[in-house]
């Protein structure tokens, strides 16, 4: 039985470029499902010094009604950074719209920092125009004027761009509000690999199959996933492009064929394959083709993950008799050992700055994130749980999302790299596991 | 009538069908056969199904009589493990045996050895420790000598695990190789 949902014309161009081979895949299919909060949000714990900051609600006459409002938006993604302390507003007796409108005096009195406020106006081709100015209250002076004019169908996005301008601005780091992520949902028997705004919203699906799906892998520039399906009864690695609807298999070797990795220039693959022993690591071109072999031992090497530099491949390995993690030249060559505390330690990631090794330590039976500072050798343990896995850094390397169990359910929560900030995203009806923090996304044009 | 022999009857009737891979009996008896032939295979050297409880039938597959393997022995198809091991242990040698007699006596037929684990762990380690007991059983079959051509050794991890074991009862069936039969 094959059965295509068509919701949008991105599923329609998925059809007509991939017909074929959906056929070919009895029981998947593809689909895109509308807008809508599948994730819920949950935020504990802050910074101990928090910017206060009042964001205005915006005189909008021609925003879609289906959503939040923009400088709600704004203010749940800086809260929940742990940054940010955002000045209840709803006492006031009249909030300005805009700069000149702005009694200094009324913020001042509350503390705040900075003040943001502004305009949603209808423009042509039925794009909607948003104007936004971010005040710094002391000084009485303009900190950012922004402007965006975008499909209504990018508001959210809007208001993440517009969250990550401010995060900047106050904290000197870039944020990373306007960001997707990918995770697997497990409902009944069903799989399906989606992607969503990182805080939930929007969620689409790539991928839908009664068989196990695993390890999804952003591409460098966001445009294509890799990832695991066992929709042939074994594991094998497709790449899929997200807007063309393109999906190859770039790895289905003799047995096992795993853990995919972007190398940072996007050009190939690290995957895990068996033939008919033991998982090693192998690299391999994004079209499928120049395999080489780069580890090669009678232990288990897998779940590799190259350095920002591209340089090196990190791994997990039993080489040495409980598994570790280890790294080896891109090219190949002889490993060494990278993590000596604790006795298990497995599933390397790195921050994209290559500041930060995270990965998934065995303490005492109980499963949890740990964090590597590289340049100190310090390492931290981040979450609570007893079953977490699949760590995963935000673009700007604050966060580090993963999965957990809670109340036997599988969900997802993030945690910053300083472990004083965490949330948590749960779907209602369902498992969610396997996070996958995409790349930072550049403004719509 | 003794429903234990209905059900060996019964077998030994889709046995016959079938001509290159043993069947899954908890399969067969959901079938509707209502007429078995009690003496289908009588000529393989089983004792015949006489009228009482305590008879002993050892059914033959007819397409495997000379290795005298019954169906029950070739309808095991999984061997279980210790946690974080993947030694074959004592009791399941004459289980990874008997299908090491039957493939090396039919050389066509091909088996993928599918490893499992529990859900403990990550998905991707889990898959690589599912791979080593695929690997350990392959191994094994090899030493009987068995053809690697036969033999496609993958794992599904931690995929196909019940979720929230309270103990290692419930772990334990999660450790596993499935030993699956090409066309099943």
């Amino acid at each position: 039985m094959i059965k295509i949902e068509m919701m949008n014309t991105v599923v329609k161009h998925l059809y007509h470029a991939f017909g074929h081979v959906l056929f070919a895949m009895a029981l998947m299919w593809v689909t895109a499902l509308p807008a809508r909060a599948a994730l819920e949000l949950e935020i504990s714990g802050g910074s101990a010094i928090q910017i206060p900051i009042a964001i205005l609600p915006m005189a909008e006459s021609a925003s879609p009604s289906s959503t939040s409002r923009l400088h709600d938006i704004i203010s749940n993604d800086l809260r929940g950074s742990g940054m940010f302390r955002i000045i209840n507003t709803s006492g006031m007796p009249a909030l300005p719209t805009s700069a000149s409108q702005i009694k200094y005096t009324d913020w001042t009195a509350l503390k705040a920092q900075g003040l943001s406020l502004g305009e949603v106006q209808q423009a042509a081709n039925g794009n909607i125009k948003v104007s936004v100015q971010v005040m710094d209250v002391l000084r009485q002076t303009a900190l950012l004027q922004l402007t965006y004019t975008v499909s209504p169908s990018q508001y959210r996005h809007v208001a993440h761009l517009i969250a990550d301008q401010i995060y900047e601005k106050f904290t000197g780091q870039p944020g990373a509000f306007a960001t997707r992520i990918a995770y697997v949902t497990k409902v009944g028997k069903r799989f399906t690999l989606q992607i969503a705004d990182y805080d939930g919203f929007n969620a689409q699906t790539l991928v839908s199959s009664n068989e196990p799906i695993i390890s999804p892998a952003w591409s460098p520039d966001g445009s294509k996933m890799a990832y695991v399906s066992f929709e042939k009864k074994k594991p094998i690695v497709f790449v899929q492009s997200l807007y063309t609807g393109e999906r190859k298999i770039v790895a289905n070797f003799k047995g096992n064929n795993s853990a995919p990795a972007w190398s940072p220039d996007g050009s190939k693959l690290a995957v895990v394959l068996t033939y008919g022993a033991n998982s090693q690591i192998y690299t391999i071109s994004a079209d499928g083709s120049n395999l080489q072999q780069i580890t090669k031992s009678s232990a288990i090497d897998t779940e590799p993950a190259f350095s920002p530099d591209g340089s090196a491949i990190y791994f997990s390995s039993d080489r040495g008799g409980r598994p570790q993690i280890y790294k080896v030249s891109a090219t190949g060559g002889t490993p060494t050992r990278v993590t000596f505390e604790g006795g298990y330690n497995v599933s390397p990631r790195f921050s994209p700055d290559g500041k930060y090794l995270a990965y998934i330590r065995n303490d005492g039976g109980a499963f949890k994130v740990a964090v590597q500072d590289l340049g100190t050798g310090d390492v931290k343990l981040l979450s609570t749980g007893s079953q977490d896995e699949s760590p995963s850094f935000a673009p700007n390397a604050r966060t580090i999302m993963y999965a957990t169990r809670v109340g036997g359910k599988g969900t997802l929560a993030t945690v910053t790299v300083d472990g004083l900030v965490r949330q948590r995203l749960s779907e209602a009806g369902g498992d969610i596991r396997e996070p996958a923090w995409g790349p930072a996304q550049a403004a719509p044009k | 009538m003794n429903k234990t022999i209905w059900t060996i009857a019964a077998l030994a009737l889709v046995l016959t069908a079938c001509k290159s891979t043993p069947m899954n009996p908890a399969k067969v008896e959901d079938s509707s056969v209502t007429r078995p032939m009690a003496n289908a295979n009588s000529n393989a050297g089983a004792d015949s199904a006489a009228n009482t409880d305590k008879i002993n039938i050892k059914t033959v597959d007819v397409d495997t009589s000379k290795d005298e393997l019954s169906a029950a022995e070739l309808a095991k198809r999984q061997v279980f493990f210790d946690y974080d091991s993947d030694a074959i242990r004592e009791e399941y040698k004459g289980l990874v045996a008997n299908h090491a007699k039957y493939l090396v006596a039919h050389p066509q037929t091909k088996v993928v050895l599918q490893g499992n684990t529990d859900e403990r762990g990550t998905h991707e380690y889990n898959l690589a420790l599912g791979q080593r007991r695929s690997v350990a059983v392959k191994n094994a079959l090899n030493v009987l000598g068995v053809s690697d051509s036969q033999i496609e050794t993958v794992s599904y991890g931690e995929e196909r695990s019940k979720q929230n074991c309270a103990d290692d009862g419930c772990f334990q069936q999660d450790r596993r190789v499935d030993i699956v039969y090409a066309g099943q």
